[in-house]
């Protein structure tokens, strides 16, 4: 008789199944086929798509590549913890690190040029995440991720540490330039 | 084995002493935990609203973590144990399997939530709920959700017992109850996801007491999710089954079909395992192969349950409607239908704001590519506070308004007040949950304490719209605060000073329930169908909806930084 008593009809698996159920549940099966399908297309067509490209890695390996980077592009240095502005060149690789509580280096790129940027974390979880753009991407420990970014409008950007990494958590405020 | 059966005069539903007890002091325990969840969601809602700032950033992540625990797992798998021994002891009037396993599961549960709780107070486990390694909790944090999860597995152990003793007892004949089936679901994906729980946070108390070196981050988020995705899987099985039943309750409405309802729950069975994919879209250590198939292939499949659900539940009380002749033009059979009934409105507000809010937003944040606009944005607890609050909560505390009357024997007090309940709740929740959404559209941040990042060597400015939904997170969540604990104290109140009912026969037999008159046949049920079209005409809406909000997502993303 009803949803709380077993089913009045004994054989109800035998039961017809009525023409408007059967059409939404082949709306819904469409649907989802279609959804599974877009996320195809824009691997193929569409241009925002997050790299797959990663490397298990280690704080220490991270540091010293990221070091290295710094060493070797930085134009100068911002604040008064004389934080380095490091510019990627173009085409190349950039390296940022996500540590307690800090975004470090500062990035300069240039609009319309390709950039591989290789994101770790020294310690915790952190939580890239570019603004205005809004762009979200994890970081995580033990992770060497490079993401292909390519900048379309000039301007000041800040890094957001999205990902909840203790007490100077909602401090951890970085900066990207694009000239 | 020497207990009683008594039968609610107002209700004929036959409660077992044990099951009956049980069920009173897991409901009562639920309620306990989603007032000190309550009285947390005030002093995260005061902080997080820019105008007040309330707490400091320890206290506020400390708080925030309370609100996580005890709100998702503890309010909620306590309400749902009271559930399992409804759906089998209850529907199926035998008697509870193992009363004293069942007890242990509760003491269990009672003293790992008491336990990790101490250790969220005590200030040095304020990792919040997922708690992802590396950061690390003191280990009884760790200690106490295992032992909430092993209480949990008792009881569901004791579900499936009791479905084996109502079978054996001939307490029914034919097929389960469809409510039964969907608790049935929700136990055995409850069965699983206490497996993957248990793979994940005994590793990890072993190394918060340092007997393990090291857990890999990706590893612990992927097999964290396998729990924590999963179990709202079981929240939505469970709240699917209580809409079921309060169709069945208040109008006596009958599945429109037990092959497709059935068939619904079955897929959430089959194809939600891996959907934990989803919570891993923007993370490093996962192909995008990985990613695509098992959100889609996997997921789809559940939402295309839940959308079937979505069509049945509002079909079946058409039908019945219709059936007792309100059958004026498209929608008369919803006008009609008992508004001021807690039961019904507060049941009705939760499968609307599930299926048009957490549903849209949860299939659109689970798209591969679209996830990069939201994840860890404020848009991710904006989506399951429409999915778990104003579906699975809302369903939770309406069911209590028929609950406290049949199964505590007390008259609801201030009737007034009931009715209002669930819209001040369910409206002023659902509104709070779409703020959210449109804060974290701008890009705010969840788990975050200062929009202003106060001690940052920059400075970054919040466009005026991401304080305006703030500002208005603050006013609904309180409105939403008011909403909830004056359910509490309905429900509570109605427990120590609504008038007493009468409780009815008792036996130390159980009645059966009566055999089928009629007869078994596959055809029976074409005589007396009766079209839908009120209901065909909101899925399509929703439908439109889904696809319209769906392609502009990917029309923002393709307006971004380009990526590869
Ligand atoms: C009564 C009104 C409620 C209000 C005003 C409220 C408000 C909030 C807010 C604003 C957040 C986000 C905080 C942040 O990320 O910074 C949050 C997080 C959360 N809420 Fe609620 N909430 C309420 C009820 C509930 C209920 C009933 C549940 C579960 C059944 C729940 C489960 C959660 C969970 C799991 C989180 C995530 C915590 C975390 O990020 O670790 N909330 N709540
Ligand atoms: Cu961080
Ligand atoms: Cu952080």
């Amino acid at each position: 008789m009803s949803a709380i008593l077993p089913p009045s009809d004994r054989l109800w698996w035998k039961q017809p199944i009525d023409k408007v159920e059967w059409a939404w549940i082949a709306i819904a099966f469409v649907w989802g086929m279609i959804m599974f399908a877009m996320m195809i297309y824009w691997h193929v067509y569409g241009k925002q798509n997050l790299s797959n490209e990663a490397y298990k890695t280690t704080p220490e390996l991270f540091g010293a590549k990221a070091e290295k980077f710094i060493a070797e592009n930085t134009i100068r240095t911002e604040t008064d913890q004389n934080i380095p502005v490091v510019k990627v060149p173009a085409g190349g690789d950039g390296y940022l690190i996500a540590r307690l509580w800090a975004w470090y280096p500062i990035l300069e790129l240039e609009k319309g040029q390709t950039y591989k940027i290789h994101l770790s974390s020294m310690d915790y979880a952190h939580g890239f995440s570019l603004q205005p753009v809004n762009i979200n991407i994890e970081v995580l420990p033990g992770y060497e991720h490079v993401v292909k970014m390519t900048p379309t409008k000039e301007g000041t950007y800040a890094i957001v540490c999205n990902e909840y990494c203790g007490i100077g958590h909602s401090s951890m405020l970085g900066r990207i330039y694009v000239k | 084995m020497a207990t009683t059966y008594r039968t609610c005069p107002v209700s004929g539903l036959q409660f077992e002493d044990q099951a009956e007890k049980l069920m009173r002091w897991n409901a009562v325990a639920g309620v306990l935990w989603l007032l000190v969840g309550g009285i947390t969601a005030l002093l995260v809602i005061l902080t997080r609203w820019p105008a007040i700032k309330l707490l400091p950033a320890d206290q506020f992540y400390l708080i925030l973590t309370a609100h996580g625990v005890d709100m998702l797992i503890l309010w909620i798998l306590f309400f749902e144990m009271a559930v399992l021994y409804f759906a089998s002891s209850t529907l199926l009037r035998c008697r509870l399997a193992t009363p004293k396993i069942a007890w242990l599961g509760f003491w269990l549960m009672v003293v790992g939530g008491i336990t990790t709780n101490i250790a969220i107070f005590q200030g040095e486990s304020s990792v919040m709920f997922t708690s992802y390694v590396p950061m690390q909790a003191a280990p009884h944090f760790y200690l106490g959700i295992i032992l909430v999860a092993v209480g949990a597995l008792l009881g569901t152990a004791v579900f499936f017992g009791t479905l084996v003793v109502a079978k054996k007892d001939k307490t029914y004949q034919g097929s389960l109850p469809l409510v039964t089936f969907g608790a049935l679901t929700a136990a055995i994906i409850a069965t699983f996801t206490i497996l993957a729980g248990a793979g994940i946070l005994i590793p990890t108390f072993l190394w918060s007491i340092g007997l393990i070196k090291e857990i890999d981050a990706q590893l612990y988020r992927m097999v964290w999710w396998g729990l924590g995705h999963s179990s709202q899987q079981i929240n939505v099985a469970a709240h699917v089954s209580i809409w079921y039943l309060t169709a069945a309750v208040i109008f006596g409405a009958k599945p429109l079909s037990e092959k497709v309802s059935r068939g619904a729950f079955l897929l959430y069975i089959l194809f939600l395992q891996l959907a934990s994919a989803h919570h891993l879209l923007s993370d490093p250590g996962m192909s995008s192969e990985w990613k695509v198939l098992n959100t889609s292939y996997f997921m789809y499949f559940a939402v295309m349950a839940s959308m079937i659900h979505g069509f049945t539940v509002p079909g079946a009380i058409e039908a019945a409607q219709r059936r007792k002749g309100y059958t004026n033009g498209l929608f008369e059979w919803l006008r009609k239908a008992p508004w001021g009934n807690p039961v019904f409105s507060g049941m009705f507000i939760s499968l609307v704001s599930f299926g048009f809010l957490g549903g849209i937003s949860g299939v659109v944040l689970g798209t591969e590519q679209i996830n990069m606009l939201m994840h860890n944005t404020f848009y991710v607890p904006g989506h399951f506070h429409t999915t778990v609050v104003t579906g699975t909560t809302l369903a939770f505390m309406s069911i209590t308004y028929l609950l406290v009357p049949v199964l505590f024997r007390r008259e609801m007090i201030l009737p007034k007040l009931c009715q209002i309940q669930p819209y001040l709740f369910g409206i002023s929740m659902s509104v709070l949950g779409l703020v959210m959404m449109g804060a974290g559209t701008l890009g705010v941040s969840r788990r975050h304490w200062d929009m202003a990042f106060s001690g940052a060597p920059f400075q970054y400015e919040w466009p005026g719209a991401a304080y305006l939904m703030m500002g208005l997170t603050g006013i609904f969540g309180v409105i939403a605060v008011i909403g909830g604990g004056l359910w509490i104290l309905l429900v509570v109140g109605s427990l120590l000073f609504g008038k007493k009912l009468d409780g009815g026969k008792v036996s130390n037999q159980p009645t059966p329930i009566p055999a089928n008159t009629q007869a078994a046949s596959a055809v029976a049920h074409g005589s007396d169908h009766v079209g839908v079209p009120g209901t065909v005409v909101l899925a399509l809406l929703l439908f439109v909806c889904f696809v319209l909000y769906y392609f502009v997502n990917w029309k923002y993303l393709s307006e971004v930084w380009l990526l590869s």
